[in-house]
């Protein structure tokens, strides 16, 4: 056990602000932007293998999940009647910028595949849709650790490597879960496979993560996510995830296991998503995570 | 290897980068610098609590604060030198009790500056001088550059939802005029001018007080090399950078973020394979 490291501060404040972004709108917006992505990737892959109801069902999810996410995300804006300023430029270097645009490709694909889907209309252009919401589902699913690691928040910073394949698991998982519980499992294969695939993706990225972090600098960085009551529900998110693909696997037989497999992986992915935002918040609020690994860094210790 | 951030910006012809060097052995604490940047500014009130934070009320930059000064009462060993006894502006630090640290933090416009990189709107960006400025009729609030900034400087108002910070006098600089806090200031503890002038006369000045016996005086963010490239507002510390509040080594975001992109397209290239996957699935008739 490395002895707490000695270390100086201003009166004990912060060194940098935690994010302005609010709870529940953004950790929300994590997660239902994941779960739409992934409702898509599965969408389109249940399309493509003959699973209709499946691919349906998917398709509403995916819908509802981006309205929701995109409600959330204006809704935590200083200034939400500004939102539109979002697409006033194009810049990489930010992957708040990159997601806007993502969003305004993928939103009206979504809502196109799932409106002619149920409606019967142009099931052509609904088709295509489908095919496009899949392509860019992923993106949606994913650019979103970009936008908590490309931050000074040690807790999410440090994790940088890991934080994509945490997110797009959980995103599958969610997506999987949720087709799980909404479809017989006998009909819904694909999303079987994706929870599945995604749960074991969360699991083991997630360790990797708090393995590298437990690592850096002197002060472990892992400590958020471990201690308190985000640490609780970090476990609690862990046990259901693995809970819920063993159910889903072994369960599979019966319409009742698998759907309560499927609602604990989506919970777990929620869960997930709240627990990680709230660990990087405390890791901005402590100035020691911040000065003790870079005073190792810089040589000073 | 020094950037220039207004050529990088995309200005032809550009004035010199204009920046601070605040020398904080030379700061009294007066906090007229506070006060001329609100007149100046209009920035609004934001607090009227005593903090027990020394003569620190204002506790830290924010939205309504772009000049913070900061306060340190530390115990000296009594050991202190003849010669640093002699260097020193109170009795009461040769006698080897306790010396009073004051500095004016400010908004370090970065050479490579984690709020402008992170901005989605384009209400941040370089001005010609170098500078890094909020665009007050763009911002929509979305507040990603607060998190992005390493020292904690910009900040979005509750009052207007908007994220402000130092502009480092934009509107001054263009009419030759120097920022009101440099302007206000009445030991020249703020030093306002070309940035290069201002490196060259912070090297010498640290030179100048190690000859002197003051060994703990550090130039802050004086460096091209550092993770920021080099500040715009550069310090003269008297002690580590943490005891001001200050990050010790920063390292703009942006550095990681090609790493962080090229994690963020596998994870991504990954669930597209997997639609694939599943698409190439069993076919079930009528499901």
């Amino acid at each position: 056990m490395v002895p707490e490291a000695e270390f100086s501060s201003y009166y004990d404040r912060p060194v940098i602000k935690e994010p302005a972004w609010g709870t529940p709108d953004v950790p929300a917006y994590l997660f239902l932007g994941g779960l739409a992505g992934a409702s898509s990737v599965l969408a389109a892959g249940a399309e493509l293998s003959g699973y209709r109801v499946l691919a349906r069902a998917a398709k509403i999810s995916a819908l509802g999940a981006i309205s929701l996410s995109a409600a959330a995300l204006v809704h935590d804006l200083g200034r939400p009647e500004r939102f539109l300023n979002m697409l006033r430029v194009f810049k990489p270097s930010s992957p708040m910028s990159v997601g806007s645009w993502l969003l305004a490709g993928y939103g009206p694909v979504a809502g196109a595949a799932a409106v002619s889907d149920v409606t019967g209309l142009l099931p052509g252009a609904g088709r295509a849709a489908t095919l496009g919401a899949g392509l860019l589902g992923p993106g949606i699913a994913t650019y979103t650790a970009a936008l908590l690691c490309d931050t000074a928040v040690p807790a999410w910073h440090e994790g940088y490597r890991e934080m994509p394949y945490v997110f797009a698991g959980s995103a599958a998982s969610a997506a999987g879960g949720l087709g799980l519980v909404a479809v017989h499992p006998a009909n819904a294969v694909p999303a079987r496979e994706l929870a599945v695939l995604g749960a074991a993706v969360e699991l083991i990225a997630k360790r990797q993560l708090l393995d590298r972090l437990a690592r850096s600098g002197g002060q472990s960085v892992a400590e958020p996510y471990q201690a308190g009551t985000t640490g609780a529900i970090l476990r609690l998110a862990e046990f259901l995830t693995a809970g819920g693909l063993a159910g889903a696997v072994l369960g599979r037989g019966s319409r009742a296991v698998s759907a309560l497999s499927g609602a604990s992986l989506v919970a777990a992915s929620a869960m997930t998503r709240f627990g990680i935002f709230q660990a990087g918040m405390a890791s901005a609020r402590d100035p020691k995570y911040t000065i003790v690994p870079q005073r190792r860094r810089s040589g000073r210790e | 290897m020094s950037i220039d951030p207004a050529a990088r910006a995309g200005y032809a012809g550009h004035p010199p980068r204009m920046g601070f060097f605040t020398d904080t052995s030379l700061c009294i604490g007066c906090k007229a610098c506070e006060v001329a940047c609100k007149e100046w500014n209009a920035v609004p009130e934001d607090g009227l609590s005593l903090s027990g934070m020394s003569y620190d009320n204002t506790v830290g930059l924010g939205a309504s604060t772009w000049r913070h000064v900061a306060f340190i009462e530390q115990p000296v060993p009594p050991r202190v030198n003849a010669l640093e006894a002699a260097a020193s502006p109170s009795s009461v630090e040769a006698a080897g009790g306790m010396r009073w640290l004051m500095s004016s933090d400010v908004c370090k416009h970065c050479t490579e500056a984690g709020c402008l990189d992170v901005c989605p709107t384009g209400a941040l960006f370089r001005t010609e001088f170098g500078t890094v400025v909020v665009q007050d009729d763009v911002c929509n609030g979305c507040g990603y550059c607060v998190g992005a900034c390493p020292f904690g400087v910009i900040a979005r108002s509750e009052e207007d939802g908007q994220a402000h910070k130092c502009t480092l006098c934009y509107d001054r600089l263009g009419t030759g005029l120097e920022p009101a806090c440099a302007k206000a200031c009445p030991t020249d503890s703020i030093q306002f001018g070309p940035l290069d002038e201002l490196r060259e006369r912070a090297r010498l000045r640290v030179q100048d007080l190690r000859e002197a016996g003051r060994d703990s005086a550090q130039l802050y963010l004086g460096d091209p090399d550092d993770g920021i490239g080099g500040a715009g507002a550069f310090f003269l510390l008297l002690d580590e950078p943490e005891v001001y509040g200050l990050p010790p080594d920063p390292v703009v975001t942006t550095r990681d973020l090609p790493g962080l992109w090229r994690h963020v397209a596998i994870a991504a290239a990954g669930l597209a394979a997997t639609a694939v996957a599943l698409g190439l699935g069993r076919r079930k008739a009528g499901g």
